[in-house]
């Protein structure tokens, strides 16, 4: 086997082998457990990375696997798997520095840190997915791999949870495995191209193709949180905190919007799409999407439901961007990927220490919280800033593409969406940075007083911190060769130009 | 009608008796006849094709039947000893 | 060398049930044994067909009309593999699951009795030879229902075994009939001779019925659930996995070569709405099931709905041959996931003593192996990737969607979600209401690792189903039936 092929499977099995050896670890083992869980992570840090300067070198990393006649599975990087794949894979690490301190003393470690490696092998497979049937594969796979984490408390709350998502889920795969074999059956093996393998395709029935389009968006949207597929994600805020952050920020819903830009490019082909007409109500529903997302995130006092209902709304910007012609568009949704990865997850590890260190779970409990945990509510003032779209933190760059994008493509009622969408989410973050900032402290948690070294356990501070302050690099130096912005610009060229 | 066809039809009334009768009875040992009967009728059906093939008589159907006749006679008896252990049981 | 391979397949479970009759002693050991020869005779035969193709063996240089043929194809030798594959797994388990009781006795010859009567069944040609092998195969079958001396067994096996007879009898009926008016019986002879009449009709239709019966198809299922339900765990399996895909591929094998393409639409749609009614059906039964082993044995009802779903895909021209491979891969993955879960199921009926859904929770979490091996079982009965499952729900679906069955789409997609249901009913089990340490529940029996882990590997062979397809595929074409 080369080592182009070798590689992406190498990745693959960093946290696959990692997560089958943790299950059968004793709880007690610690130090095992955490030393697996970071190199595990570590180790494909640097594969990715390594990749990722392959590519930037020319070459072509491709893995096939023959599954049935006509049918293979495909691990193949180009620039659109490397974005996904290397915010997954970082995103991965410090969430896994999270979650070991989180759950320090909770019982089941080894089984949720089996299900979490399973989770972060099934993401990175969807990431380097080259053609549908391996992205269906891995696609279901995620939805098996998470089930376990979301129930890991088992509480009455979780299990509810648990059989709603899975409901969601497994309704949204099933619709998704018949657009798949139908698309197969109709047009031949599925393989991901810059322009859209269907582009040229005259000789299929375009009302068909609508059909297939419609399901494949309906089996993506689900897990998208598009509306009104989003119910199964704010009954699912009853997981731990780091689960939430990873489902919200990295694996679930980036999968979704992933698979529907993936479907949209790599599949149908942007101006192919448009042409059939399918691209406007897919606008529209995002454009709901938006703006649902942000409304009902006012009226929720409990914060992590109010951050669950933030992310309906702000992964649609990235299906938003998506759907309209141009690159600028494109450029824009593509980009808040990553940004929206970013400042989300800094919000959920932000809200996990509120909850662990102090016991708050609503907003109304978090006067003056500021003084208390300064760096954490930093980190989070920060993301919170970048979800209103203020510069120069890195949400105002996707925003301020989508913005140009929508004006490039006639279609000016869009600004109107994002600004509503911005004065919202102004509206539902604000509020929360003046009670902590400027408010006294109220709260019940004031007895919980006692402090070490740091604010909080270290684990817990540093990966808020860290994903804060990329999200402000990527802000700061959006210009700069290798951020997300650039890597932006490469995939909408390759996918405009002929 | 010919003493073949004849024959044939006795054949498949049995079956039809012993399928009723497995269907229709309670008792454990009515039910096992019925089906010692539907055996019996099916051997009959394949003992008059034995004539019909020509002159001398087909040996096939008569090993077919004697195969038959000795599963029937497993059967039954194991039958019988499950409803002897029913019957203890209660 | 044909023959020889072939003869393994049978000589080898026949000689160990005589020997475990006569002296009961290193019971698993020779069991094991015997299913290691059988696996190695379909290996033997796989590697035969390859180099020459399928062919056809009369026993004893005899051949038809007098003679009783063999016919070795690709469907055969992956019915063959299929026997030994779960039945390699089952038997290990058996091994510390009996442990040496009194059952365990009686246990080994029945099971190596069923084997022969399996291997026999599929490598034969000939229509007589079948009802003696069904015969062979249905009584070991009820014997082995019987095994754990409880009252409900005894009235599941009663009720299992006049099933049975009628259903073989029907089958003799009309192979009656069939000999009657063409002197022969031997397939391959008949298939070149048979003329579409009323006889032919109803002989068909009569041995339809009686397969349909030994099938448990919808709404002949009614003797399934108890029977599968209420014997020991590996019984379960064995009759799950492996004895209701005896009669089927007799069907399979008589639509193939026997039944007229002048055959009416209408018959494979019934066959195929009857399917559809199964597979609602029986999930709907397992989702409100009390007993975890009743659970699965109405999966078992739900899922044989699947292999009559064929019937109606079979009409569809070039799909055809996409709707077969589904099939048969849904044989061998249905074999290799329901074995796993009816032994995993085992296993946590033996630690708590009793199987009832609403306390098992405790012993769930305890036995976290056995857990794992259901769940990927379960994985593979919803068609998920990565499983063997999955690649024949893709087949079927490639099938239909290909030829417009959109009807057949609904059915299928409805079963899956349907699946989960239940499936996911029975995972729910090991996340509960933990503090710090599971509660201490009643006291549980210690389950032999053997038996826990025998359930993983079952489990993981159909996973493997799912990424090493191409093999068994390539296995499958050579000598493909086609009807016609």
């Amino acid at each position: 086997m080369t080592w182009s092929a070798a590689l992406p499977l190498l990745i693959l099995a960093s946290s696959l082998v990692t997560g089958l050896v943790i299950f059968f670890l004793k709880e007690q083992s610690v130090l095992l457990r955490t030393v697996l869980n970071l190199s595990g992570a570590g180790v494909k840090l640097i594969l990715v990375g390594i990749l990722m300067w392959g590519v930037y070198q020319g070459q072509t990393f491709e893995a096939r696997l023959p599954l049935l006649p006509n049918i293979e599975l495909v691990l193949h990087a180009d620039a659109l798997s490397l974005l996904f794949v290397s915010l997954s894979t970082v995103l991965w690490f410090v969430t896994t520095v999270y979650a070991i301190g989180y759950l320090e003393h909770s019982p089941h470690r080894s089984r949720f840190f089996g299900f979490f490696s399973l989770c972060v092998t099934a993401t990175v497979g969807i990431a380097l997915a080259g053609n549908l049937i391996t992205f269906l594969i891995f696609y279901e796979l995620l939805t098996l791999a998470t089930y376990p984490l979301l129930m890991h408390r088992g509480t009455a709350d979780s299990r509810r949870a648990g059989r709603i998502y899975l409901t969601y889920t497994l309704a949204g795969g099933a619709l998704l495995l018949v657009g798949v074999v139908w698309l197969k059956a109709l047009a031949g093996p599925l393989d991901f191209t810059a322009t859209g393998i269907l582009a040229g395709r005259t000789d299929l029935n375009p009302d068909t193709l609508r059909w297939i389009f419609l399901l494949l968006i309906a089996g993506f949207g689900v897990k998208a949180a598009l509306v009104p597929l989003h119910g199964w994600l704010p009954i699912s805020m009853a997981a731990p905190a780091p689960v939430s952050a990873l489902l919200h920020a990295v694996a679930v819903v980036k999968a979704g919007a992933f698979g529907i830009t993936r479907v949209v490019y790599d599949v149908f082909g942007v101006e192919f799409a448009a042409s059939l007409g399918v691209l406007m109500p897919l606008t529209i529903a995002a454009s709901i999407t938006i703006v649902y997302g942000s409304v009902r995130a006012l009226s929720q006092d409990k914060l992590k439901p109010r951050l669950a209902y933030s992310t309906i709304s702000q992964v649609s910007y990235i299906i938003l961007g998506t759907t309209i012609v141009g690159p600028v568009a494109t450029i824009g949704g593509i980009v808040h990927l990553v940004h929206q990865g970013l400042m989300k997850i800094t919000l959920f590890f932000c809200a996990g220490n509120l909850a662990e260190t102090l016991g708050i779970h609503r907003v109304s409990e978090m006067n003056g919280v500021g003084r208390r945990l300064p760096k954490t509510m930093a980190a989070f003032t920060v993301a919170a800033l970048g979800m209103i779209g203020v510069p120069p933190v890195a949400g105002f760059i996707s925003k301020w593409y989508l913005g140009a994008g929508a004006l490039d493509a006639n279609m000016p009622w869009i600004l109107v969406i994002l600004a509503v969408s911005s004065a919202l989410n102004a509206a539902y973050f604000l509020p929360i940075l003046y009670r902590a900032w400027f408010m006294p402290a109220t709260g019940a948690w004031q007895e919980r007083l006692e402090r070490g070294r740091f604010e909080t356990h270290w684990m817990l501070l540093m990966p808020p911190l860290v994903t804060a302050a990329l999200a402000l690099l990527y802000g700061l130096f959006a210009n700069m060769d290798g951020s997300p912005l650039a890597w932006a610009r490469l995939i909408a060229e390759r996918e405009y130009l002929r | 009608m010919t003493v073949t066809d004849f024959y044939a039809l006795v054949g498949v009334a049995l079956f039809v008796m012993g399928l009723s009768a497995l269907i229709l009875r309670k008792r454990d040992l009515q039910r096992i006849l019925g089906l010692n009967i539907m055996g019996t009728g099916v051997f009959m059906v394949l003992v008059t094709s034995a004539l019909g093939q020509g002159q001398p008589a087909d040996p096939v159907p008569h090993a077919m039947v004697l195969t038959g006749i000795v599963v029937a006679v497993s059967a039954t008896a194991f039958a019988l000893a499950l409803s002897l252990a029913r019957e203890r049981h209660k | 060398m044909t023959l020889w391979w072939s003869t393994l397949c049978v000589a080898a479970p026949l000689l160990a049930a005589v020997l475990l009759f006569i002296r009961p002693k290193w019971m698993a050991g020779i069991a094991l044994v015997a299913v290691t020869l059988v696996l190695v005779g379909a290996l033997g035969l796989a590697s035969v067909l390859h180099d020459s193709g399928p062919q056809f063996i009369a026993i004893g240089g005899w051949g038809a009309p007098l003679g009783i043929g063999w016919r070795i194809d690709g469907l055969t030798v992956t019915m063959l593999l299929m026997a030994g594959i779960v039945g390699w797994p089952v038997t290990l388990y058996a091994h510390g699951y009996f442990g040496g009781a009194a059952a365990g006795r009686h246990f080994w010859p029945l099971w190596m009795l069923l084997l022969t009567a399996l291997c026999s069944l599929f490598l034969s040609n000939d229509l007589f030879n079948w009802y003696v092998t069904l015969e062979l195969l249905g009584l070991s079958a009820v014997a082995l229902v019987t095994l754990s001396g409880k009252k409900a067994a005894l009235d599941a096996a009663q009720r299992y075994l006049y099933t049975g007879l009628v259903g073989s009898l029907f089958y003799l009926m009309g192979v009656a009939l069939i000999y009657n008016d063409y002197g022969v019986l031997d397939l391959a002879v008949l298939r070149e001779v048979t003329e579409p009449s009323l006889a032919l009709w109803v002989a068909l239709g009569l041995m339809a019925f009686g397969l349909l019966v030994k099938s448990a198809l919808f709404p002949l299922h009614f003797w399934l659930p108890a029977a599968h339900g209420s014997a020991p765990a590996p019984v379960s399996a064995i009759l799950s996995a492996l004895v209701v895909k005896g009669a089927f591929y007799i069907l399979l094998r008589l639509w193939f070569d026997l039944v007229p393409a002048t055959l009416p639409d209408a018959v494979s749609l019934i066959l195929g709405g009857l399917g559809a009614g199964a597979i609602i059906w029986g999930s709907l039964q397992a989702i409100r099931a009390t007993r975890l082993k009743m659970l699965v044995a109405y999966s078992t009802v739900a899922q044989l709905g699947y292999l009559a779903l064929f019937f109606p895909l079979s009409e569809s021209g070039q799909w055809g041959d996409a709707a077969l491979t589904g099939l048969v891969y849904f044989m061998f993955a249905h074999g290799c996931a329901k074995g796993a879960m009816f032994l995993a199921a085992g296993n946590l009926q033996r630690a708590a003593g009793h199987d009832d859904l609403v306390s098992l929770a405790p012993t769930a979490q305890a036995l976290p192996v056995s857990m794992f091996a259901f769940a990927i079982g379960g994985v593979s009965i919803m068609g998920l990737p990565p499983s063997g499952g999955f690649i024949a729900k893709w087949s079927l679906l490639n099938a239909a969607i290909g030829s417009g069955g959109w009807i057949w789409v609904a059915v299928m997609i409805a079963g899956g979600l349907l699946s989960a249901g239940y499936i996911f009913r029975v995972l729910s089990l090991s996340f509960s209401e933990s503090g710090d340490e599971p509660e201490p529940g009643p006291e549980l029996v210690p389950v032999a690792k053997s038996s826990e882990w025998a359930s993983l590997l079952l489990a993981s062979i159909a996973l493997l189903l799912g990424l090493n397809a191409l093999p068994m595929l390539d296995l499958l074409s050579i000598g493909l039936p086609r009807a016609g």
